[in-house]
């Protein structure tokens, strides 16, 4: 138990492609059957989240998707809406901003804003007092977070504004926000890797840039889709030698001896990526199970979710 | 179930007589292996073939055997001395050459302010601005800006015979086509004036409107930033019109018959699901769509669960380990058809453009032998 689950907030990165969505909402799972209020927040430009649990797509309000669990779809437009009317305090002001074209353009691009307000979203859902009276806070609030590099750039947004904004209201409520995401006490930030050269290499290399940039530390990584150790050794010699001498005689069983040997050779593999990646960070590394059922649903969340609570 | 339509010619036959490869896609598909593979493969058949990538992981660095790129292009040498080669690694082309580079996004935002700064002053008001460090040093945006810009300068001096660009991670495939677009945008004239009026005349001259809008913005971002928003645009006014055309040559680029986009994927149902949109956006946005690049199929198992087999597989084994074997088989059948649906799917959306199929390879592929293994399935 690394206690990751009992912050505030949990950070989800990692490279592309190695289901930090998926772990995401099992993290969440995991907190709302732990009995923490917990909401699941996502950042990408399509939701899919609520379409793991089954619901409706929540867009950019709070969802309930289970007992203790919402979900919520951070989209840049909203969050910069929103923040700008809390800042401002006045619609009207808001909306004059937002209609006006040179506004629109600017914020458009200007560097990092939209991370801020993203980030800024985030915060809010995270904080025992919230901007409205009526809602509820949360215990826990877990992000599905950008990719590494983009992930790290938007944690590192309220720097980056510092950087160019030296006074104002808004570097004021950046500052908050920065110290929020960066103290080890309110905020974990996660890694979920997969046990594979370059997303190990991607860890690694995320740890560093966590250190170096943010001074922030990887509260755990999570090795996503280990497969099985099925056959041990003595098995898998059995299984070459039969290979090998053409015993296997039908083509059914040559496909089959084959398929076991391929698979006894990935998860030897893998496990040497996954000693690599515990060699290479200072955070607990701990594994989930590759799921077997072809996409990831429900059930397949409740496994993950089993294995989260019980080792996170 | 039917096999999935793949190219017959494999990806040569698809960037034939182009200049320029653009590989695209959603994060940990093998964007970066595909596109070291395929300008290794031209190479060696005789392209001199350049490889962009821009990646805060220096991915293509490892695909290549690389420590360490820079912003210029490194010759990667495709026969290693004291590396024996297989066949497959024998040079056909004699005058091939592979270029890599890893693209250093800041650095050649530099080199186009200094390219187009009217003076030495303004270059150096521009370099030292913080909105100008801000926004040449962000993740989002200026990588994918940079990469396009750099594609183009190569294309211009038309030094390679093929350019192939890995383009950056990013939140939604294309957003290496709306940051250039939002990019070009920002640094546009029609924000220049307003911010230029401001920061040389003060509030007093403008419009009430006007004044008032510049004063909500001071409430809501603080003095400072105004100022250094004037300061920036007031320097970059005067380079803003070579941006704006170089946008537009870029944009030009893009849509030219000799540019071909790829659309590298997994079958993973997720990434699938990315792909279809992509390649319904290429064609919105009317940009040439050469074809599906699906890496990491799990190959078809051709055996059906039998009693044969139990019988077969419980007289070359003990019970438990004809079991397992039995179960992996299994296993591994389900996973294989899953992909095979989810390709059919997406060869749906892809109407009749090649989807070439990369086999899950035994080893991850870090170095030229493997982007050679890779590409016996590419080309």
């Amino acid at each position: 138990m690394s206690g990751v689950l009992e912050h505030r907030l949990v950070y989800v990165t990692g490279k592309g492609g190695v289901g930090k969505t998926t772990v995401a909402a099992a993290m969440g799972l995991a907190g709302a059957r732990a009995g923490r209020r917990t909401v699941v927040c996502e950042v990408a430009e399509q939701e899919r989240i609520t379409g793991i649990f089954g619901s409706a797509p929540a867009g950019f309000s709070e969802t309930a998707v289970t007992e203790n669990l919402s979900a919520f779809s951070i989209n840049p437009e909203s969050a910069k809406e929103e923040w700008l009317r809390d800042q401002l305090r006045s619609g009207r002001l808001a909306g004059m901003l937002n209609n006006s074209r040179i506004f629109q353009y600017l914020t458009a691009a200007a560097p990092g804003l939209d991370e801020l307000v993203t980030l800024g979203k985030i915060w809010e859902l995270a904080q025992l007092q919230r901007r409205r009276k009526a809602d509820r806070p949360y215990d826990l609030t877990i992000v599905d977070a950008p990719a590494t590099g983009h992930g790290v750039a938007m944690l590192r947004s309220p720097r980056t504004y510092a950087d160019i904004a030296k006074v104002g209201p808004i570097r004021k409520h950046a500052d908050l926000i920065g110290s929020f995401m960066t103290d080890p006490a309110t905020t974990a930030v996660v890694a979920v890797a997969l046990a594979e050269e370059m997303p190990v290499n991607e860890t690694i290399e995320l740890q560093e840039r966590l250190a170096g940039e943010l001074d922030v530390q990887l509260a755990a990584v999570l090795v996503n889709a280990v497969l099985p150790e099925r056959f041990d050794s003595a098995e898998a010699e059995q299984l070459t030698r039969v290979g090998a001498n053409g015993e296997a005689g039908g083509r059914a069983s040559r496909e089959a001896v084959a398929t076991a040997l391929a698979s006894y050779d990935r998860a030897k593999r893998q496990r040497a990526q996954v000693g690599r990646l515990r060699r290479g960070v200072d955070a607990p590394v701990l594994t989930l199970p590759f799921i077997l059922s072809p996409e990831v649903g429900r059930e397949g969340l409740d496994l993950l979710a089993t294995e989260i609570g019980r080792k996170l | 179930m039917s096999t999935p339509p793949r190219g017959t010619g494999g990806v040569e036959e698809l960037i034939r007589r182009k200049r320029v490869v653009i590989c695209a896609g959603s994060g940990g598909v093998g964007k970066t292996t595909t596109s070291a593979a395929i300008a290794a493969g031209m190479a060696e058949r005789g392209c001199k073939t350049a490889v962009l990538t821009i990646d805060p992981a220096k991915r293509l660095a490892n695909s290549l055997g690389l420590t360490e790129l820079g912003n210029e292009e490194t010759r990667v040498e495709l026969d290693p001395p004291g590396t024996p080669q297989g066949g497959t690694g024998t040079p056909q082309g004699g005058t091939g050459e592979l270029w890599a580079m890893m693209l250093d996004a800041k650095r050649t935002f530099d080199e186009l302010v200094d390219t187009y700064a009217p003076d030495e002053q303004t270059r150096d008001a521009v370099l030292s601005n913080p909105i100008y460090k801000q926004l040449s040093n962000a993740v989002a945006g200026s990588q994918e800006y940079m990469a396009m810009e750099k594609l183009h300068e190569l294309h211009m001096e038309g030094r390679y015979d093929l350019l192939v660009l890995d383009t950056p991670p990013s939140r939604n495939a294309l957003e290496f086509l709306e940051a250039p677009r939002r990019l070009s945008r920002f640094i546009d004239s029609r924000s220049l004036q307003f911010f230029r009026a401001g920061g040389r005349m003060g509030m007093g001259v403008m419009g009430r409107s006007t004044g008032l809008l510049f004063k909500v913005m001071q409430r809501a971002t603080g003095v400072d930033l105004l100022r250094d928003l004037s300061e920036f645009f007031n320097a970059f006014g005067e380079m803003a019109d070579g941006f704006a055309e170089r946008a537009r040559r870029v944009e030009a680029l893009l849509g030219d018959s000799a540019t071909t986009f790829l659309l590298v994927t997994s079958p993973r149902a997720a990434s699938i699901q990315e792909a279809g949109w992509f390649a319904r956006k290429l064609r919105e946005e009317d940009l040439p769509f050469g074809g599906v690049v699906v890496n990491r199929v799990r190959q078809p198992v051709h055996t059906k669960p039998s009693s044969q087999l139990d019988t077969e597989l419980k007289g070359l084994f003990d019970p438990g380990l004809a079991g397992k074997v039995a179960q992996t088989l299994d296993e591994h059948r389900a996973l294989a058809e899953r992909d095979a649906l989810n390709m059919e799917e997406l060869a749906k959306t892809l109407r009749r453009r090649p989807m070439i199929c990369v086999p899950e390879l035994r080893d991850d592929v870090h170095d030229l032998d493997g982007l050679r293994a890779l590409n016996e399935f590419l080309f």
